[in-house]
């Protein structure tokens, strides 16, 4: 995996990464997305939060496991990605059902509980994201940082409960459950390696 | 004769007699061409433009045809812009065939409507089964165009061919003891891929009170645009119940059954706390997870940025259908 170390390989990760926007951009200009457009646009860019969310999460468990110490120097662009595709998803919302009326998203947010899930899930993202660059890391000191960033196993666990509200009314989790089931392995997987290290450093051997 | 009163509500013209927009455009542009003189040119373009304003109003030539005649009753015409029939016949739930919105004019292909009988039964003097072909010849079709309020927050205009489930009750003589009217819709393992599913408990069961089932604006639809109604839209028979979310019109109905006590319908044994036996269109009672106080027209002007419009009580049907509901506490009963 010599690649992943390539100068271009990153500039191409983020090419990729604005592919499905690219592709959005494309279905509503030529009006491929079907008789509810609104519903379509917000569904979407919800998905490919999801998504990117999941390829962030993915990245340690990789490294570590498949032993690829380069992807280390993705994860700052693939977690501002998610921020990226669910500041999009919220402001699809707001914007195209409701209107951007700022009072009636006010008393809308609270009405839909699976909002107010999503909502929070999107600000403990623009925490992160806010803190996301070196001077920020400096600043906080290194394990206060860690701590806070900690946070998107949080937002992994609204994102879901978000998804699952959403499509309690279809009464159709197929899609929720694998996603849950991704991100449980993904979250299981760090569990197991913390509880490892505890052993380790308990033990001071095997 | 027919006797107006204020609970008919306001007599739209139908939509053939609404001077087509290409029309009245074309003739303001021909007035002032004629002005500056250059009139005989202007006639030729403006019979052009006459001609293609008539074919965007045709019918879709997909499927067999069925024409509706004016319909007397009251309600049953808005002078509202038509849904596209693409956008009617792709957009629908109907989860015997799978909950994404595209998947019934995918799969719905699969379900045979020929041939089809429809069972009336239970507490009434004449029990039958009919044969579709029967049915169809019932009574005259009429033409309604209806709006169609779905529960999820969108809505559609669509121009329905049927007649009033009237029709049909009066002929098989529900005895007294009948309150209510239950519909049981078609359920075919090999044709229906998500039955295998436990989404809802199937087949899918809807019912109306008796009064709502007489009620004349209930239509058993069989077309819709002109045409035999698409696979996906409940062919070959369905209920359409224009002032009730849509769940509440049950498609592709096989039976039909008067009963004495209120019948357990789908969504409400699926989710009892969110899916009343009423299910009336109702701006003030928001659903448990959502608002129901706006909608989002399908294919409005304006597209991704078209607002949403104010839902109204009964979905705009009040001035019909609300004495039905006098005295009752429409928050408690929803």
């Amino acid at each position: 995996m010599r690649w992943l170390g390539h100068p271009a390989a990153k500039p191409l990760a983020f090419g990729v990464y604005l592919l499905p926007l690219a592709y959005l951009f494309w279905a509503v200009w030529f009006d491929r997305l079907g008789a509810n457009p609104a519903e379509a646009l917000i569904r979407s860019l919800g998905d490919w939060a999801l998504r990117a969310l999941v390829l962030v999460l993915a990245i340690t468990p990789l490294r570590v496991a498949a032993g690829w110490p380069q992807l280390a120097r993705f994860r700052r662009m693939a977690g501002l990605f998610v921020f990226f595709y669910a500041s999009l998803h919220w402001l699809a919302y707001a914007w195209f059902d409701m209107g951007l009326v700022w009072a009636d998203i006010v008393a809308d947010v609270p009405r839909r509980p699976f909002i107010l899930v999503g909502t929070l899930a999107w600000l403990l993202l623009l925490a992160l994201a806010l803190t996301s660059f070196q001077h920020a890391i400096r600043r906080l000191g290194a394990a206060r940082w860690r701590a806070l960033h900690r946070a998107v196993y949080a937002v992994a666990v609204l994102a879901v409960l978000h998804f699952f509200w959403m499509r309690a009314g279809k009464n159709d989790q197929t899609e929720v459950l694998v996603y849950a089931a991704v991100l449980g392995a993904l979250l299981l997987w760090r569990l197991r390696r913390f509880a490892a290290s505890a052993r380790t450093a308990a033990g001071g051997g095997r | 004769m027919i006797i107006r009163s204020a609970d008919s509500g306001f007599q739209h013209p139908l939509p053939s007699e609404i001077t087509p927009q290409g029309a009245y455009l074309g003739r303001r542009e021909w007035l002032q061409r004629l002005a500056l003189g250059a009139g005989g040119a202007a006639l030729a373009g403006w019979a052009s433009r006459d001609a293609l304003a008539q074919a965007a109003s045709a019918r879709p030539n997909r499927l067999a045809a069925l024409p509706g005649g004016r319909s007397g009753v009251a309600g049953a015409q808005t002078m509202e812009k038509l849904t596209s029939y693409l956008d009617a016949s792709t957009y629908n739930n109907f989860y015997e065939f799978g909950t994404d919105k595209s998947d019934p004019a995918a799969h719905a292909q699969a379900m045979k409507t020929r041939p089809w009988t429809v069972a009336v039964e239970g507490l009434v003097n004449k029990p039958r089964t009919l044969g579709i072909e029967d049915l169809l010849k019932l009574a005259p079709m009429e033409e309604r165009i209806y709006r169609l309020r779905c529960v999820e927050g969108w809505s559609m205009v669509i121009p329905w061919v049927g007649f009033s489930l009237a029709e049909l009750i009066r002929q098989v003589e529900p005895q007294g003891s009948a309150k209510y009217v239950e519909f049981v819709t078609q359920a075919d393992t090999a044709a229906m891929r998500d039955l295998r599913s436990r989404v809802l408990l199937w087949p899918y069961v809807e019912g109306l009170r008796m009064d709502e089932a007489m009620h004349p604006l209930t239509l058993l639809a069989f077309g819709m645009y002109g045409e035999v109604l698409p696979n996906q839209n409940g062919a070959p028979v369905r209920l359409v119940v224009p002032w009730k979310y849509g769940f509440k019109s049950g498609k592709s109905l096989v039976k039909i059954r008067f009963v004495d006590k209120e019948p357990r319908t789908a969504w409400n044994i699926a989710a009892p706390q969110e899916y009343g036996f009423y299910s009336n269109v109702n701006p003030d009672v928001p659903h448990p997870r959502w608002s129901q106080a706006t909608e989002r027209r399908i294919g409005e002007e304006g597209g991704l940025l078209a607002k949403r419009r104010k839902t109204e009580r009964f979905n705009g049907y009040e001035a019909q259908v609300g004495q039905l509901y006098a005295g009752m506490d429409l928050k408690k009963f929803y």
